[in-house]
């Protein structure tokens, strides 16, 4: 049987992940979009959740809200955020921004509506216990090779950062 | 009515398209570099919505792992990016993305 406060959860959380998205690219401040990303990204966790996705959402967690958001915080930091508060917020290239955005929207609306036959009304059952896991032997198992080529990639970006942060190598 | 109480897959594949479409705008229209990057986050992590909602539907893990592989690279295409902005702080001292003109000709 569903859990009674389902829907109910899905759209609380998406309200919460919309307002902070649009609260995102619509802020002047950048500190204020990094933070409306953080809450946005935590009510992702959330619905990870409500998917059967406890490992993923504790990773969205950790990862995203505590790494990557701490990286954003410190690199506002660094650079100096005044003299862009001033100017204009938004290019010069905006009106065809918007039109291309709103051609994307319509193609995906357009997917969506007819193709709501694909997929099917009722979700397969999905063992919940073990998904750590269950995670865990596909990622050492059957994707192991592109869990060491992801290795070699943050190798290559920690030193792609080092090389463009630092002044003299 | 019965349709809105009844969460299926296609809710989540709308709610990650919408926040596609936020990303998207933020990316084509915002003048600040640090705000642009952001809005990638909010792509990539709209791509991860849909992901972890195929895997739930097809009872599978698949799309689970995949999820955390594009986790890996958000994280690398971070780092990288805020690496490629301090240097260009450093040359320009703006973060505006209309003076990132290098390589127009």
């Amino acid at each position: 049987m569903a859990p009674v406060a389902t829907p109910f959860f899905f759209y609380l959380l998406s309200g919460i992940m919309l307002i902070g998205g649009i609260l995102v690219i619509t802020r002047k401040n950048p500190v204020h979009s990094a933070l409306a990303l953080i809450v946005t990204l935590l009510a992702q966790a959330s619905i990870y959740l409500m998917l059967y996705a406890p490992f993923v959402a504790g990773v969205q967690i950790i990862l995203y809200a505590g790494g990557i958001m701490v990286l954003f915080l410190f690199v506002i930091m660094l650079v100096s955020i005044d003299r862009s508060m001033r100017e204009r917020q938004f290019n010069s290239q905006w009106i065809p921004g918007i039109i291309a955005a709103t051609a994307l929207g319509g193609l995906f609306m357009a997917v969506f509506t007819k193709g709501n036959d694909i997929f099917p009304e009722h979700a397969l059952p999905m063992v919940e216990n073990d998904n750590t896991q269950q995670i865990a032997m596909k990622l050492y198992g059957q994707y192991m090779f592109a869990f060491e080529i992801a290795s070699l990639l943050l190798l290559v970006a920690i030193i792609g950062a080092v090389v463009m942060a630092k002044k003299r190598i | 009515m019965e349709s809105m109480l009844h969460i299926t897959t296609l809710h989540y594949l709308v709610l990650g398209a919408a926040l596609f479409l936020l990303g998207v705008i933020g990316v084509l229209t915002r003048r600040n570099v640090v705000i642009v990057l952001m809005s990638i986050e909010l792509i990539l992590n709209a791509v991860n919505l849909n992901l972890v909602a195929f895997s739930r539907m097809w009872g599978g893990l698949h799309g689970q792992v995949f999820a955390i592989f594009v986790i890996t690279d958000a994280a690398a295409e971070a780092a990288v990016g805020l690496g490629i902005l301090i240097a260009f702080f450093r040359n320009k001292e703006t973060v505006n993305i209309d003076e990132v003109n290098l390589l127009k000709w």
